[in-house]
């Protein structure tokens, strides 16, 4: 092996992969072009739009701006990954009843933020629209909004998606 | 009459039949398709906007470990000349505008190929260059016809007299900026070339007309050449005709003799070779009696082209049609720059073309001191202004009163900058929408047949951009074959089928259905309601006899409010609402996504977007999403999308119209309008930005 390549292993979808990367070569490229995973889109490669999005060790991240090399060990989930024994997660559904998406390219970097994006509230992180942020924030569609605006889509379905989120979230939250 | 369908399946609310593999992520676009052993290509670029290339120097390149090929124009595979000079790259010396494909690598990996193109050495021997685009420029020229076929110019009566004797009248000029339709999925091409023929999986809307294109650039029988695009990333027109990146992916694929070839653009290649919406100026005229009523209608609209290969935006289209005027005058002029072929951007003319007369509208309803709506229903025209023509349905002024009642419009303050709350001005706007129903006789065919499963397969070339095709096909397939919508299988998006028109124009469900509902008929007739496994028939889109009889046009109106920051001139859309007359809808669901999107665009194209070009260099530089700036979520509030329940049975045996652009149309238009009513302050020229209002 050449020494600008490293041997790496990643749980993907719950799969282990193990492959030597040159170290260029970023989380992206290394799902789509080494081990044929291409849920994760390339929009930008830039970590401008958001396409990219997956989950790695449970929280979202743009594999654009993430080396391969770095992610040793780590684990992977894609949009794909989130359907589990065939069945669809409850955010495709969403997605899926309020067409949250037309061409489709950003949407399982769409679904993966979003699934990012319930977790993080769930742990009360703020975001910079919550207006106190002592408090565990609402997940209105106001903070949606913000929380989503990482993830470009160039068909314009944003008002979709914000309602697929907001009803997987309001479910979500335990009854008052 | 055309037949009109019962609508059964028509009319549904149907989940896209491809929506799960899209949420997942499984949908293969053309990148993604499984090919044995891939080479990867990254292209070279002109760094000059004009000149010829002396000499690439690519020992260095070829000299990398993993790079299988270099190409320049010194040594490419020979093409066949003549026919479209942006596709005939690397046939000569000479560079028509910055970013011109001039070379390529081919490698191992992406970033050995990226790397190896950073390492071929290009010299030049420069000329100045000319890529400013303005109203007073001297070699401004008169095209022969313009996009869609429409005429150069067009004059009734006297306008210039008309004007000058109207009691209310308005005289300014608008500007549009460029735009770049940036589609999520970057343009991609995975080819591969060998004994067989030619393979291409492409980011495509029409996989026949790269076929054709493909097959005369490169001299060789269309037989020989399949393209496959099941799904794509999105388009607005930039992938509805071809662009050099295909040739390059070709020509690479014949230097690689049967090992497959991929190429993805970077979203920075994007702004340099794949199209672009013109900048466009817009002088418009309006004159009027005391009542608002329209004596003189004009737009004087100048644009941009390639030297190399010209292409005129039919801005004046909508000046020509929308409003009763007996005097009119439009034209469109072109100024030839060293500049890449703008092409087609989501409604190419009727687009930027609607802004300027919209936002002139709203001026004279203020001259004339009646609501903008009331102006507007005064102008109704009885008649196509531009053909003389009867309408086939037009239900322009419904879509304005539909609106007006479901937005609130009574009771909105008659004055500019009424009303403030909370430190922003706030205010309401409206603008008319059009786009023409536009139809290809004879360029698709469809293929039913029965398989052995006893299920439907309806066979077409068509591709699904985002459309919703897929569904609304299967939909119209049910209903003209009078089945359940179960119980067809719809084949889309491979030349292996039968051709099919490009995905443009909106003309897709008209074009595509309509060879549908001819094949499912011709199947009916000749196998009845009980055909054997086995039986199919094949069918073309005839010839609408009721083209020559009627304008056909889809019609809406926009509304919008808009609160400008009183002390920062932050600008925000915290509603827009559409109300569309498009004649039938195939599938509210994906329909309110088409106008809901368009909508969305019109507020990115109100609001954010602009390409910026550095005349030093002749390039645009704010290439990439993080500085052409588009629509965002949280841009983006209560868009709201109604329609008109229109039966127009001269159209199609469907009934539609088209609805996949007319959304954008109007929306910056009652944006801008918006945003004066708010504070007073009228922006001719996009983008709607802060500084505007400071």
């Amino acid at each position: 092996m050449a020494d600008t390549e490293s041997e790496i292993t990643l749980l993907v979808d719950g799969v282990r992969r193990s492959l030597a990367v040159d170290n260029r070569v970023t989380l992206l490229d290394a799902l789509r072009d080494r081990l044929g995973v291409t849920s994760p889109k390339k929009g930008c490669d830039h970590g401008q739009c958001g396409a990219c999005t997956v989950l790695l060790d449970g929280r979202r991240v743009t594999t654009c701006l993430t080396f391969a090399v770095a992610c040793d060990g780590a684990e992977v989930t894609t949009s794909a990954g989130l359907a589990t024994d065939g069945r669809l997660h409850p955010l495709h559904q969403a997605f899926l009843d309020h067409d949250g998406f037309q061409c489709g390219y950003c949407t399982p970097g769409q679904i993966c933020s979003a699934a990012g994006l319930l977790d993080e509230a769930g742990a009360g992180w703020p975001s910079a629209v919550t207006a106190d942020v002592r408090t565990a924030p609402a997940l209105d569609e106001e903070e949606i909004r913000e929380r989503m605006s990482g993830n470009l889509c160039r068909c314009g379905a944003y008002v979709n998606i914000v309602a697929a989120i907001s009803e997987v979230a309001a479910k979500a939250e335990p009854a008052p | 009459m055309t037949g009109l369908l019962r609508p059964r399946s028509i009319g549904a609310n149907r989940q896209r039949v491809d929506g799960p593999a899209k949420v997942t992520g499984t949908a293969p676009y053309a990148y993604e398709h499984p090919v044995p052993n891939p080479a990867y290509l990254h292209p070279v670029q002109a760094t000059i906007a004009r000149g010829d290339i002396t000499d690439m120097r690519t020992d260095e390149a070829v000299g990398l470990d993993g790079v299988l090929a270099v190409l320049t124009p010194f040594d490419a595979p020979r093409l066949e000349t003549g026919q479209d000079a942006e596709l005939e790259i690397l046939q000569s010396p000479e560079v028509h505008f910055r970013g011109q494909l001039i070379g390529a690598v081919v490698a191992e990996t992406p970033e050995i190929a990226r790397q190896a193109a950073g390492l071929v050495r290009v010299s030049y021997a420069r000329r100045d260059h000319d890529v400013s685009l303005s109203a007073d420029r001297s070699d401004l020229y008169r095209p022969d016809e313009v996009n869609a076929g429409g005429e150069t110019d067009t004059r009734q009566g006297d306008p210039d007299g008309a004007f000058a004797g109207a009691a209310r009248a308005v005289d300014a000029t608008y500007t549009t900026p460029m735009y770049h339709n940036n589609p999520m999925e970057p343009h991609t091409t995975v080819a591969s070339w060998d004994s067989t023929g030619l393979t291409i999986y492409d980011s495509t809307q029409g996989v026949h007309t790269m076929r054709q294109v493909v097959a005369s650039t490169f001299g060789i029988e269309e037989s020989d050449i399949r393209v496959v695009a099941p799904y794509v990333g999105g388009g607005f027109g930039s992938k509805g005709t071809p662009h050099a990146n295909i040739v390059l992916t070709v020509l690479a694929a014949k230097r690689m003799a049967g090992r497959p070839v991929k190429y993805a653009l970077t979203r920075q290649q994007m702004f340099s070779f794949v199209g672009y919406r013109t900048p466009t100026i817009q002088r418009v005229r309006l004159g009027a009696d005391e009542h608002g009523r329209l004596v003189s209608l004009s737009n004087h609209v100048v644009e941009q082209t390639s030297r190399i290969k010209e292409y005129a935006e039919q801005s004046c289209e909508p000046a020509r049609k929308m409003y009763a005027a007996p005097n009119r005058g439009t034209s469109h002029r072109l100024a030839p720059l060293d500049v890449p072929v703008p092409s087609w951007m989501r409604a190419p003319g009727e687009c930027p073309g609607m802004f300027a007369p919209e936002v002139a509208m709203d001026e004279l309803a203020q001259a004339c001191d009646l609501d903008p709506i009331e102006l507007r229903v005064r102008n109704e025209p009885e008649t196509d202004p531009a053909s003389g023509l009867p309408f086939s349905s037009r239900n322009l002024v419904a879509c304005l009163r539909e609106g007006a009642r479901r937005f609130g419009w009574a009771g909105r303050p008659a004055l500019a900058r009424s009303t403030l709350e909370g430190g922003w001005w706030v205010g309401t706007g409206v603008a008319s929408s059009a786009y023409p129903v536009h139809q290809s006789p004879g360029s698709s065919t469809a293929t039913v047949r029965f398989t052995a499963d006893r299920r439907y397969e309806v066979r077409i070339g068509a591709v699904d951009i985002g459309t919703g095709a897929w569904t609304a096909l299967t939909q119209i397939a049910a209903d003209a074959l009078d089945v359940p919508f179960e119980d067809v299988d719809l084949r889309i998006g491979d030349t292996g089928l039968p051709a099919a028109a490009v995905a443009g124009g909106s003309s897709g469900i008209t074009n595509w259905g309509w060879a549908i509902v001819e094949a499912a008929r011709a199947f009916r007739e000749k196998f009845g309601a009980g055909p054997s496994p086995g039986d199919e028939r094949t069918a073309t889109q005839p010839e609408n006899p009721h083209t020559e009889r009627f304008a056909m046009s889809a019609y809406g109106a926009q509304f919008a409010e808009v609160r400008v920051d009183t002390d920062t001139g932050e600008v925000r859309v915290p509603r827009l609402l559409g109300v569309f007359a498009a004649g039938r809808i195939v599938n509210p669901r994906t329909a309110r996504s088409q106008f809901v999107g368009g909508m969305t665009m019109g507020l990115s194209m109100a609001l954010h977007e602009e390409s910026v070009t550095d005349e030093r260099f002749g390039f645009v530089v704010n290439h990439d999403l993080a500085e052409y700036h588009i629509a965002a979520c949280a841009d983006v509030r209560s868009v709201e999308a109604h329609w008109l329940d229109e039966h127009d049975p001269y159209v199609n045996p469907m009934g539609t119209k088209g609805i996949g652009e007319i959304g954008i149309v109007g929306t910056a238009a009652a944006i801008a309008n918006a945003a004066y009513h708010a504070t007073g302050v009228r922006v001719r020229d996009l983008p709607i930005t802060a500084d505007k209002f400071l």
